[in-house]
């Protein structure tokens, strides 16, 4: 007998704020889906095996619906809704895969990139950075619009790590794990708009930060090279997630032994 | 993190006399009156910024403590809302009303000529530190676009020329051309 290896339970963030007992069946590009009332249409396309691409969702975070790269199409609703913050209605009908969803997906790719400066040649993510994996599956050979050419600084004043804001989408990825999963909030972003930027603390420089751990996990869970391990050189920097899923799983069940008073 | 005592020096040169010092009290206040809960953040920074004119980095501190909110939670919260400023007020500031009537009404030629004759854009304030520009969107006086505030006073149907007198008033240039 062999020993079934281990995969840690990808069950995806599951809103608690809706009644999560009813189960409702709509389709999606025509298939008939089912699905409980408290999952997001992303999830339940992803149990289906239908994909629709995401850049700020990441299992095992909160959703945060900052990106729009999830958008679909759903009949009866004048607007394209982001699928990772949207539930599905009974009967609803979605379709992730047409020409104006398409559309609209390779212009917010665009306006991304023409929002900072990401050169991919001279980036340490180059080859393996999500949003140039989505510009190649999305099929965005040009950006139509004006670069902006923003002048944004590096921060390599911690240890370890290093910031280029010139690679950052603003997904909050960073945020969020470090919020939900360490449980130290070093980051956030500040100012609104196109001055929006990540900061950690008091907008201070990394390695002064007075809550950062030094643990890394947003370096691993961020899409692009904005964050990075110092020492890595052009294309080097591979991100590892494993642990997210994991680490999910094992505060869920912290949570849940103290509640019951086991522990 | 520790809830940090009140920040001792205010860049204002006052002597440190912290715990005394009556606008301290009036913001520990505003924190009780909200049960000393996170969600207080907004209602407390307004209230560090009624009374010492903007939000320094040690108030911030004193703020995220106090509150138990994060650091980086605290300055994005005050850099998200126009109203709040991190830096200090000049003596003299003058508001421009940007909001879709006074836009209209030709806001952006009042802050283009102001830029020409003391040298500063929104959210500047002059080397001197004697006048503050800063510009708001709506001050529910649309009626009167476009709208200006000189020193907390309100004042409609404004023109280029009528924005520098008052800013001359202020600067006491000499208005000689
Ligand atoms: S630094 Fe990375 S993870 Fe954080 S917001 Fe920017 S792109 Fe996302
Ligand atoms: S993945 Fe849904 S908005 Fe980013
Ligand atoms: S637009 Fe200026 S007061 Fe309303």
């Amino acid at each position: 007998m062999t020993t079934p290896s281990y995969t840690p339970d990808p069950t995806p963030y599951v809103r608690r704020d809706v009644n999560p007992v009813r189960i409702l069946t709509f389709t999606i590009d025509g298939r008939d889906v089912s699905a409980r009332e408290d999952e997001t249409i992303l999830s339940v396309a992803r149990q289906n095996g239908i994909f629709i691409p995401t850049l700020c969702h990441l299992d095992g975070l909160s959703e945060r619906g900052a990106c729009r790269l999830c958008i679909v199409e759903v009949k009866g609703a004048p607007k394209l809704l982001p699928s990772c913050v949207t539930l599905p209605r009974q009967d609803m009908e979605v379709t992730t895969n047409s020409d104006r969803v398409a559309d609209y997906r390779r212009k917010i790719l665009e306006l991304m990139y023409s929002e900072r400066n990401h050169v991919c040649s001279v980036c340490v993510s180059n080859g393996h950075c999500e949003l140039q994996n989505l510009s190649v599956v999305l099929g965005m050979t040009h950006v139509r619009y004006d670069y902006i050419y923003p002048k944004h600084a590096i921060d390599a004043s911690h240890e370890r790590f290093s910031v280029d804001h010139n690679r950052c989408v603003l997904c909050q990825r960073c945020v969020r794990v470090c919020d939900e999963i360490e449980g130290a909030h070093t980051w956030d972003v500040m100012g609104r708009g196109i001055t929006s930027r990540v900061i950690t603390d008091l907008n201070q420089p990394w390695g002064s930060s007075e809550t950062c751990t030094g643990c890394g996990k947003c370096v691993q869970v961020c899409p692009t090279g904005a964050l990075s391990e110092k020492g890595k050189s052009v294309a080097e920097m591979i991100k590892r997630r494993q642990f997210l899923p994991y680490l999910q799983m094992m505060r869920r069940e912290g949570r849940r032994a103290v509640a019951e008073g086991i522990r | 993190m520790d809830i940090k005592s009140e920040p001792s020096s205010r860049s204002s040169g006052e002597p440190a006399q912290t715990t005394e010092d009556r606008r301290w009290r009036l913001v520990n206040r505003t924190m009780r009156m909200h049960g000393n809960e996170p969600h207080a953040l907004i209602e407390t920074l307004h209230s560090v910024q009624e009374h010492f004119g903007f939000l320094d980095l040690d108030a911030l501190k004193y703020v995220a403590g106090a509150l138990r909110v994060p650091l980086s939670r605290v300055y994005a919260v005050a850099t998200f809302y126009h109203y709040f400023t991190l830096k200090p007020p000049g003596e003299h500031t003058c508001v421009v009303c940007k909001g879709t009537a006074c836009y209209i009404g030709g806001a952006s030629s009042i802050l283009d000529s102001i830029q020409q004759e003391v040298g500063i854009g929104p959210g500047e304030t002059t080397s001197d530190g004697q006048i503050s520009l800063l510009t708001a969107r709506c001050l529910g006086s649309c009626g009167l676009a476009p709208a200006t505030v000189f020193d907390g006073q309100i004042c409609g149907r404004m023109t280029s020329a009528a924005v520098l007198e008052r800013i001359r008033r202020w600067t006491n240039h000499d208005t000689g051309d």
